[in-house]
């Protein structure tokens, strides 16, 4: 089985699973994704900034609530690669 | 009767700016700080303080609930809430109002009307304050081209649901209007569920221009003249200055009497800024109205000598207006750079981080409005203001050359600025001789790219 993926923050800022309130969730947990899908965004001072994952695989889990506050580098998702 | 306690539901320099205000007049100055600004300079500088919440704006500057609730527990007797965040909020300022609370701003009911385009608009005409010449709903493109060819080209197609820009499409002719109409009428139709459209004439070449007014409970109203903030980027100002260079004598006089005809339209009651845009032959359209104090107010306190913020608090607090319009005077020239933690070599991107080093500038005729000092942090959570430096002197040339110097004199380490592109916009020829337009930043930049 291969190694979990841990994705880090790119920048610090608050944390958007959606492009905005009204809409579906970017990515959920579970979900096969595609290297360089969007699964969140992150706002920095009013700018906002897709997630991309690095990764083609399974969403395992989300690390951060919608709308939180993230710190640089802090781990926002885990991914399980496709083998 | 009790010390009146101001609740500054804000952050950075304009709870700066506040708190002193309020200081100045006897009343103790309350900051309402997210956990993120604990340690922030102008919450020491007030004389307690309230957590609100987590650092999202959304959790803590922007929740309603919150901040009123917060306003009781520390006792405030009213709530001042700076500009962006909940100023414009007709709901925020009814629920401070029910909660029994003086709200140091406009009626409620004058923030929704001039919040909402459409009734703004209607406000305006009905006042007999000139808008930009608009179509009725187009029927079809023959509709379209028909409507077009009385008000003139070039125009700009627009949605009437909706509103942030989306559907926008400039038209230079005839030509372009067949070719975008159907198109603009599927896009609307599927973004808002409305696809009608209608034509406004788009202005090249005009100038930002707003008057500042100040009317108080007691039916009495005063212009404090006009700021221009013709440079901007993305819709954003970024250069600000007063009087505006572009004005003639006659058209000052009648933009500062549209702007008080507008307010006395709504019973307007607070510090308010009417903006308009002014064409090269000194015709002015209505824009909207800001029911709050605005960033640039300085540029206007410099040149008349009135403090807008102090105006506002004594008013809020059923005090009648200091001065009349006979004692309003302009006296030289003013002009402000709004100092971004942002990287203009990067698209603009925001720097947020520890500001290791801030020196800013000083001497005869500059102001420095900040929330923050060296040691400070700017947060990644909200705009990227860290200070707003003026200059004023005898005049437009002399204001500028003290501002390029100020400039000069700017130290920020640890995040980066916007400094460099600031003495670059107040450096363009065009601004210098003063015949820039709304377009010019845009236009200069895509050229330097």
């Amino acid at each position: 089985m291969p190694e979990i993926r841990e994705i880090a923050a790119p920048f610090p800022g608050v944390f958007y699973r959606r492009a905005d309130p009204g809409s579906a969730l970017l990515a959920e947990p579970g979900q096969v994704i595609a290297e360089g899908d969007v699964i969140a965004l992150v706002e920095v001072m009013k700018m906002f900034h897709e997630v991309q994952s690095p990764v083609g695989g399974r969403i395992v889990e989300f690390c951060v609530e919608d709308g939180d506050a993230i710190a640089m580098g802090s781990t926002i998702a885990k991914i399980e690669p496709t083998s | 009767m009790t010390k009146s306690k101001v609740l500054i539901a804000n952050r950075g320099e304009i709870a700066s700016r506040v708190i002193r205000a309020s200081q100045e007049l006897g009343y103790e100055a309350i900051a309402a700080f997210s956990e993120a600004d604990r340690d922030s300079r102008w919450v020491r500088q007030a004389d307690s303080a309230i957590c609100i919440g987590p650092p999202p704006a959304a959790k803590s500057y922007l929740n309603l609930e919150a901040v009123v609730q917060a306003a009781l527990d520390c006792g405030a007797t009213s709530v001042h809430p700076g500009y962006g965040f909940l100023a414009e909020n007709e709901e925020f300022a009814a629920s401070v109002i029910a909660a029994g609370l003086i709200w140091i701003g406009p009626p409620p009911r004058c923030i929704g009307l001039m919040g909402d385009k459409s009734s703004a608009l209607a406000v305006a005409t009905k006042a007999g304050v000139p808008t930009l010449p608009r179509s009725g709903v187009l029927a079809s493109l023959d509709d379209a081209l028909a409507q077009a060819d009385v008000l003139g080209y070039p125009l700009l197609l627009k949605a009437n649901a909706g509103g942030g820009g989306r559907g926008i499409r400039p038209i230079a002719n005839a030509d372009s209007l067949s070719v975008n109409f159907d198109q603009a009428r599927a896009e609307v139709g599927a973004a808002f569920g409305d696809n009608s459209l209608y034509l406004e004439k788009l202005l090249t070449g005009a100038r930002h221009v707003e008057v500042q007014i100040i009317c108080d409970g007691f039916g009495n109203s005063i212009h404090l003249y006009e700021r221009d903030c013709s440079l901007q980027r993305r819709r954003q100002k970024v250069v600000e200055e007063a009087p505006s260079s572009s004005v003639q004598e006659s058209t000052r006089a009648q933009l500062a009497e549209a702007a008080l005809r507008l307010a006395k339209a709504v019973e307007y009651e607070s510090v308010g800024t009417v903006e308009f845009l002014v064409a090269q032959d000194q015709s002015f359209y209505f824009i909207e109205m800001n029911t709050r104090v605005q960033v640039e107010h300085g540029v206007t306190e410099l040149v008349t000598g009135i403090d807008i913020v102090r105006e506002q608090l004594r008013i809020a607090h059923a005090e009648p207006l200091s001065l009349e319009q006979s004692d309003v005077k302009l006296r030289g020239a003013a002009i402000e750079v709004r100092v971004n933690a942002e990287d203009p070599d990067m698209n603009f991107i925001g720097s947020p981080g520890l500001i290791t080093l801030f020196e800013p500038p000083s001497g005869p005729g500059i102001r420095v409005d900040t929330g923050f000092g060296s040691g400070d942090s700017v947060q990644p959570f909200y705009d990227s203001l860290i200070c707003k430096v003026l200059a004023h002197d005898v005049d437009r040339v002399a204001a500028i050359r003290r501002l390029e110097l100020a400039l000069k004199q700017v130290s920020i380490a640890g995040v980066t600025t916007n400094v460099p592109f600031l003495s670059k916009a107040i450096a363009l020829p065009s601004f210098r001789d003063g015949t820039h337009h709304t377009q010019t930043l845009e236009d200069e930049m895509e050229r330097s790219s």
